[in-house]
């Protein structure tokens, strides 16, 4: 049985009564014939009724049925009645189905003008806004540690021990990995230069310096932001999507108390701890440089000891510090304002990384003009 | 009866690792049937489903669909037996990061050789079936509960198929919604010749559209009856599916004491 080319005909059985016929195998695979033809037809005839009949319809499958919807929301539209004869049982009770509910309109959208689009001040009202809106969680924030503090709030030391444990014990191979290779660039970095002079030494001290001052905190900082940041956003914004937040919220306790807090605190504890070793972990890269230069191991840590001082430890330690908030805040803040659903969750961690990153460069260029201003 | 069941299945125990779910499940889900799966909570309903869709392998078993084995087909033909299924997820399942529309189009794209234009038509047709016409551009999160049921519906039949699982379709919907979606079922079934198996312990849905179940007890975890659920709630031997059915919550607790 060779499939039959799908047809239509229109047929004018009185002035202004038309009969559409349709005939052979409305399946897949066929030509099916356009509606937007047969739509310009029925516009150019006005017709004032129009009538279906199938009585020479052979196979038929969802195709056909949304060419029947078409003719039918035509005639609809325009005001025509609309009959169907001899159609297939099902055809005519799916039809049935597909009419019974008038179709949605979905109202317009009101789009500002492209003026209105291109105007700076809009754009910067809108970074206004969410500066103020970084400004209201780090005072949540505030208020929830001022009550952490006075012992009144809903925070959880195991949430506590927990986090800590992911953001620190967790991170100990990767952190491992990338500090002992930025020691050992930093180490070749200065090597290339330092030999013009002849002062091949100096490298422990730049490798020293660089490390406890900039890289070391500055590198943790980096990967735990797309490590633990991101973490931070992925949970929360899950949680908002199954209303866990708002369960939360509903029992009278704080979110910012009993997730956030727990969160920053321990991001706060270790990633000082991180960033010693990972100092440490850098100049033992440098190490394995400088012995490749013909640097003994003895010259090297007497140029180290020479050469360490607090104020270098403390200068990065500081800044460890301030990076940790950084993180935790945009990862937590992002979680918290995420949507929900699958899409938004994913939305909250890319932003939740860029603005880390963002903020971890400019406060880093920041407390260095200011260290350099005091003179530290 | 001469004709062929649907679905078999065969002695099918389910378990995960050592805890046994239910064991020695043998029924028969006939072409055209609205197939309930019913049981108190937490006795596997859900599971036996997963089971059906091939999401979970049996322990021990088989489950055989038109009389050939789903359990031992490989991978290619499992695919191939699954392109003739319709399936909506407790929660819906839609994809929360694409338009109604878009969700519909996505198996039309993945399986049938529709043009772009014939796509758009046919969707548009399928939303209209489950009364969303018109609602193609609108994402998951911004129509309700209901809709996105009567969505994720209008997906299920996206390639007319032969079957129609449904995992609690009514859970979380008001009675008229719940009601408006039993008959809607109820019609596409008709038309579109389906077998519906559904799991779900809606009393009223129950009563109202189908017309065989399998009742699966969490106690002596195996299956207690079987057969036209408005017979069972009369005439059943077993006093606790007559508890279920008539929703006598008194005996059903002095029962466990």
């Amino acid at each position: 049985m060779n499939p039959q080319a799908p047809a239509y005909e229109l047929i004018e059985d009185a002035p202004h009564a038309l009969r559409l016929t349709l005939s052979g195998d409305w399946v897949q695979a066929q030509a099916i014939p356009d509606f937007p033809a047969l739509r310009s037809e029925l516009l150019a005839l006005s017709p004032e009724q129009l009538a279906v009949d199938g009585s020479s319809l052979g196979e038929w499958d969802s195709l056909l049925m949304a060419f029947l919807l078409q003719c039918h929301s035509f005639c609809s539209a325009e005001q025509i009645p609309f009959a169907a004869h001899n159609l297939p049982g099902s055809a005519n009770r799916l039809l049935e189905v597909a009419t019974a509910v008038p179709s949605h309109q979905r109202p317009q959208e009101v789009r500002p003008p492209l003026l209105e689009r291109l105007n700076p001040l809009v754009a910067l009202r809108s970074l206004w806004a969410d500066l103020r809106e970084s400004v209201a969680f780090l005072g949540d924030l505030g208020i929830g540690l001022a009550r952490l503090v006075s012992g009144r709030a809903n925070t959880r030391f195991s949430d506590f021990r927990h986090f800590c444990y992911q953001a620190g014990p967790d991170a100990f191979a990767i952190i491992s990995l990338t500090s002992i290779l930025v020691g050992m660039i930093l180490a070749y970095l200065g090597a290339v230069q330092l030999k013009l002079f002849g002062a091949e030494i100096y490298v422990a001290d730049l490798v020293l310096i660089g490390m406890l001052r900039e890289m070391g905190v500055l590198m943790t900082a980096v990967v735990m932001a797309g490590r633990t940041g991101a973490a931070y956003a992925a949970q929360l914004g899950t949680m908002q999507t199954n209303e866990e937040i708002d369960a939360i919220t509903t029992m009278g306790v704080s979110p910012v108390e009993f997730l956030v807090l727990p969160r920053v605190l321990a991001l706060l504890v270790m990633l000082p701890l991180l960033t010693i070793y990972a100092d440490l972990l850098g100049v033992i890269g440098g190490a394995i440089v400088a012995g490749g230069m013909g640097i003994t191991m003895l010259q090297y840590s007497a140029q180290i000891q020479d050469a360490i001082s607090l104020t270098h430890f403390m200068v990065g330690l500081s800044k460890s510090l301030v990076f940790a908030v950084l993180i935790a805040v945009a990862g937590c803040r992002s979680g918290m304002q995420s949507g929900r659903g699958s899409a938004a969750v994913g939305n909250a961690a890319t932003d939740a990384v860029v603005t880390a990153i963002v903020y971890l460069i400019v406060a880093d260029a920041a407390m260095n003009i200011f260290y350099q201003q005091l003179g530290i | 009866m001469s004709e062929q069941p649907h679905i078999s299945i065969r002695g099918v125990t389910m378990a995960y690792g050592p805890r046994l779910i239910q064991r020695d499940l043998s029924f028969d889900v006939n072409r055209g049937d609205i197939f309930v799966i019913m049981g108190g909570s937490g006795c596997g309903k859900s599971t036996l489903l997963k089971h059906m869709l091939g999401l979970i392998q049996p322990a021990a078993g088989d489950i055989l669909y038109n009389g050939k084995s789903f359990t031992r087909a490989d991978p290619a033909s499992r695919d191939a037996m699954r392109r003739g299924w319709g399936i909506t997820y407790q929660s819906g399942g839609l994809f929360s990061s694409m338009t109604v529309g878009e969700n519909v189009t996505l198996p039309m794209q993945l399986y049938t050789r529709y043009s772009e234009a014939e796509i758009r038509d046919v969707v548009n047709y399928k939303l209209a079936l489950v009364g969303l016409a018109g609602y193609q551009s609108y994402y998951p999160s911004e129509i309700s509960g209901g809709m996105r049921k009567r969505a994720a519906l209008a997906r299920a039949i996206a390639l007319d198929p032969d079957i129609l699982f449904f995992d609690e379709p009514s859970a979380g919907l008001d009675p008229i919604s719940s009601s408006l979606l039993d008959e809607l079922i109820v019609q596409l079934k008709e038309s579109i010749g389906a077998t519906v198996v559904m799991v779900t312990h809606e009393l009223p849905s129950i009563f109202s559209i189908a017309n065989n179940s399998v009742y699966l007890d969490a106690n002596s975890k195996t299956m207690i009856a079987y057969g036209n659920p408005r017979e069972l709630r009369d005439h059943s031997d077993q006093p606790v599916v007559r508890q279920f059915l008539a929703r006598e919550a008194s005996a059903a607790a002095e029962n466990a004491q």
